[in-house]
């Protein structure tokens, strides 16, 4: 099951889109090396539909630079990579698989968040 | 089962020391074995008269001790308006002026004093007046402003030259007053300071336009027919040509029901009371400048609250003593430092001197030493008294002096004693807090009440605190955050000097990583004050906080408000008819603001070009509500309709408003500007306020409301609208160039070494030679300047932005929800993703 959500192009260097998809809302990321993350769009702290229009940026964390995004709404940073809340350890946003081939970009299967500690 | 009847306390007088005993009893807990009754004469709560000089600026209400009328403990009875006319000791009743009887366990009188007028013949003409209440001044300023018996005064006399006298000099100069000071002694200030201190103040006094006249009798004032001041006669001198006279020329205490009741009265006047504050009868206690201890008076407030202290430990239980006090002073004088403090005179048996002088700059600066030269005894200084803070502590602590001297009153001293300070030193006088007990606050993160009467002591403290956490090893770090090892101001240095434009150029060059939610929109800031391009410029979009990066507020729900601007909040008809008719389209709720504006809520973001273009077409543009950056300038209605206002507000808000609006900066800018000293349009609660004089403008900065609201402060008076708007641009300027992320100009003013004298020597004495460069970034911006709403309604790369979906722009967000609620939507959230439903999402739901 997927979807070609945009184009490469569509999305600002460390800026990100909503896209539909099955839908629901997904915030779509491109870093600065042209990485493609996808997150669920819903900020579990604000319960609002806002993810896609955070800061993206990177945050260091055990001598590695993790790509996130802060909530457009009270700033909590999530790891683009997981998911994980990188303020709140007990917290995180579903992920979905990401493919970009021919300068489209295409969102697949959704990864619930694992279970926390 | 015993009754427990609780005991009565009956408090005569409101001053600030009865205002200090209640308050102490309170917190130590008095209050749980007595009921406290306070009766005050004042028609008001007691207030600073330490800082009564400031009324004229500041009004009542800033001055209170007690705004909310009364105290929030229960068991404690304000009465104001009311006095007490008889003192019964051996029915333990007082009588009050309305005929009731209360009674009494325990007494404390804190009557205060009131002022001396020697019997000049003339003191009953109008236009005589004493200095030491709000009714006092108030009837002073309208001798002035509204006149009496047909007459407005001019030129005026206050007979006394000593810290009261010259207050009060200070009171009638602001008012515009011409003003004359006659003291009897060879030199102003006669207690605190010396003859050079004198003499140096003078010559101050003598530069601001005041006349003092030392060493000069008052025989009689002279009235006309109509029983109006018209002369003062002086010994031995020509008469003065005076309208208005007032006495400031010391004070007696006020035992007059203490004399009645058949107390002890000390022989130069006060309730004579004990150490422990007992008068002659047992359950009478009296306080501040109505007690003589053991036969002395103590005419400061700081002594007052101590005695305060005592007496609340000694019905508690204590057996604590008053033991006499500090008398040291520091004050402001119509813009003069004096201070004085300890043996100040040099009376001590073989005390040394060591003297600064700088008549140049009229510095004078003495230290009293012991004769063998290891311990501080006192001092005087005028002119700079930024030392006192560490000065006055070395006398009360009798800590040994440093090798030299000097140091500690050469202008390049700074005082960096505070780690010697002994531990039980007294940094406070005015609340008796001591080093060590700074410390023990600072620890556990309390906090004590050292500066916060005369704040002389605020530098001491601070360097005590950093001191404190510098010892524990802990680093204040301002780097902005993980990605730039520097405050904002060096950021901002680092952007002008290189000229840089992009982000990307500046974390290579300076910072490391990726940057992150903090540094980026500052970045954002310092590029959009420094270069006023479009914040949606696709370099730097990205960089932008949502509000800036889709030019509206986001709310909880994920929608945007929508903020047009109103300059001045003056508004016609169509225009209001215009933004009615946009809400009623788009179904938005709406709001008036505090900012004299209309705020349009719940717009989903995919609408805002098309709401931009509607009143963007009407001549409507951004508000910049959304921004840190000019918000807006309130205004009073003014002199075009007010029949009090003395000049057009209206006017001067919108040409200030249309002339900063888009100035981008580190927080937030609001500005008011007030047709007539009614300060209707709350100015001072501003960044920065105009208020309208019969001469000009007063310029006021760093206030603002909020959490922790500050009152602007006088920048510079009477100016020109041309000065007004240079001082204008260069303190904008500075503030945006110098201050740290999110730090709003009162922080930024309380940051600034030297604080509000140091921003009016940049900005109006122009010390560092930065004014022209200041006012051309201004102009700079103001030429600039565009409506970034019309910029981006008329750019399709821009709008392509504003959708909802990437790949299904015309589906709105499912997950936006409203209510409704007294006719209008309010928003609503859900409680996790919201699926359109058209299929079943992949995986497992929680």
């Amino acid at each position: 099951m997927s979807a070609d959500v945009c184009r490469l192009d569509q999305i600002d260097r460390e800026g990100g889109v909503a896209a539909l998809v099955d839908g629901e809302a997904v915030a779509v990321f491109r870093t600065h090396d042209d990485a493609v993350y996808a997150l669920s769009n819903y900020d579990p702290f604000s319960n609002a539909s806002v993810l896609s229009r955070g800061i993206v940026g990177t945050r260091t964390l055990d001598d590695e630079e993790v790509p996130f995004v802060a909530s457009p709404m009270h700033k909590q940073a999530f790891d683009l990579r997981t998911g994980r809340c990188l303020d709140d350890a007990a917290t995180a946003v579903a992920t979905y698989d990401v493919r970009v081939a021919g300068g489209v970009v295409t969102i697949g299967a959704k990864r619930e968040p694992d279970r926390l500690g | 089962m015993t009754a427990h009847v609780r005991k009565q306390l009956v408090v005569v007088g409101h001053g600030m020391v009865g205002h200090r005993f209640v308050e102490s009893a309170v917190s130590r807990g008095l209050t749980e074995t007595y009921d406290i009754t306070v009766i005050g004469e004042e028609p008001r709560p007691a207030y600073d008269r330490v800082a009564l000089t400031s009324f004229f600026e500041v009004g009542a209400q800033a001055l209170s001790l007690l705004p909310s009328g009364q105290y929030a403990d229960p068991r404690v009875t304000l009465r104001l308006g009311t006095e007490v006319v008889a003192i019964s000791p051996r029915h333990r009743i007082v009588t009050l002026s309305t005929g009731e009887d209360l009674h009494y366990d325990e007494l404390v009188l804190a009557t205060g004093a009131a002022p001396f007028v020697p019997p000049v013949p003339g003191r009953d003409l109008a236009n005589v007046f004493v200095y030491r209440t709000i009714e006092d001044l108030e009837a002073i300023r309208e001798a002035v402003t509204k006149g009496t018996r047909g007459r407005k005064a001019r030129v005026g006399a206050v007979i006394g030259g000593g810290l009261l006298g010259l207050e009060a000099a200070n009171a009638l100069h602001q008012l515009g007053v011409e003003t004359h000071v006659v003291e009897l002694a060879p030199r102003l200030m006669a207690v605190q300071i010396d003859d050079l201190g004198g003499r140096t103040l003078n010559r101050h006094i003598d530069k601001l336009g005041l006349t003092v006249h030392t060493g000069a009798m008052t025989q009689s004032i002279l009235g006309d027919a109509r029983g109006r001041v018209e002369k003062l006669a002086l010994k031995d001198r020509n008469p003065l040509d005076v309208d208005i006279v007032v006495f400031s020329a010391g004070i007696r205490p006020r035992d007059a029901l203490a004399r009645t009741a058949g107390l002890d009265v000390a022989e130069r006047g006060g309730v004579l009371v004990d150490g422990a504050l007992r008068s002659s009868d047992a359950h009478i206690s009296a306080i501040g400048e109505c007690a003589a201890v053991q036969g002395r008076m103590y005419g400061l407030v700081a002594p007052g609250y101590d005695m305060a202290e005592v007496v609340v430990d000694r019905l508690l239980g204590g057996d604590g003593s008053f033991t006499g006090a500090d008398m040291s002073t520091k004050l402001k004088l119509l813009g003069v430092d004096v201070a004085s403090f300890g043996d100040a005179h040099g009376e001590t048996e073989g005390a040394l001197e060591l003297t600064y002088q700088d008549a140049v700059s009229g510095v004078y600066k003495k230290l009293v030493i012991s004769e063998d030269g290891k311990r501080l005894l006192g001092g005087v200084l005028v002119g700079d008294a930024e030392a006192y803070g560490i000065l006055r502590p070395m006398v009360s602590s009798g800590m040994e002096l440093p090798e030299n001297p000097e140091e500690l009153i050469l202008p390049a001293s700074r005082g960096g004693l505070a780690m010697d300070m002994p531990d039980e030193m007294q940094v406070c006088s005015c609340n008796d807090v001591t080093k060590a007990e700074i410390e023990a606050a600072a620890a556990d993160g309390t906090t004590t009440r050292a500066g916060s009467t005369c704040g002389s002591c605020k530098t001491v403290v601070k360097r005590i605190v950093e001191d404190y956490f510098a010892r524990q090893g802990v680093v204040v770090d301002r780097s902005l955050c993980e990605h730039f090892a520097m405050t904002r101001a060096e950021l901002f240095d680092v952007v002008f000097i290189h000229g840089y434009t992009r982000f990307d150029d500046i974390i290579e060059a300076h910072g490391t990583g990726r940057g992150c939610d903090i540094c980026k929109p500052t970045v954002a800031s310092i590029l959009a004050s420094l270069l006023n391009h479009h914040v949606l410029e696709s370099t730097n979009r990205t960089l932008q906080d949502t509000n800036d990066a889709y030019l509206a507020n986001i709310q909880k729900n994920g929608t945007y408000s929508v903020v047009p601007r109103i300059p001045g909040g003056e508004i016609t008809p169509d225009r209001l008819i215009v933004i009615g008719e946009v809400a009623r389209d788009f179904g938005l709720y709406t709001k008036i603001t505090g900012g004299q504006r209309i705020d349009m809520f719940g717009a989903r973001m995919e609408d805002l070009p098309a709401i931009w273009k509607r009143l963007v077409d009407a001549g409507f543009e951004s508000g910049h509500a959304y921004g840190k950056a000019l918000r807006t300038v309130k205004s009073c209605v003014g002199s075009t309709w007010c029949r009090y206002g003395v000049q057009d507000s209206v006017g001067l808000a919108i040409e200030l408003e249309l002339r900063y609006r888009g100035l981008r900066s580190p927080h937030k800018l609001k500005g008011g500007v007030s047709g007539c000293a009614r300060e209707c349009a709350e100015a001072r609660s501003k960044d920065f306020g105009v208020i309208a004089t019969e001469k000009g403008w007063n310029l006021y900065v760093c206030g603002n409301g909020g959490a922790i609201p500050a009152h602007a402060q006088l920048l510079a008076g009477d100016l020109s609208k041309d000065e007004l708007i240079r001082y204008l641009d260069r303190f904008l300027m500075y503030y945006i160039r110098t201050a740290d992320r999110l730090q709003r100009t009162s922080y930024w003013m309380d940051s600034i070494d030297g604080g509000l004298d140091r921003i009016r020597e940049v900005v109006v004495d122009d010390a560092l030679g930065l004014g022209s460069e200041l006012e051309a970034a201004m102009a700079t911006h103001v030429e600039s300047y565009f409506d970034e709403w019309r910029a981006t309604v008329e750019d399709p790369e821009k709008l392509a932005r504003f959708v909802s979906f990437v790949n299904a722009p015309g589906t709105p967000d499912p997950s936006i929800t409203f209510r409704e609620e007294r006719g209008q939507i309010q928003a609503a959230t859900t409680d996790g993703p919201v699926s359109l439903g058209s299929t079943i999402p992949v995986g497992a739901g929680r």
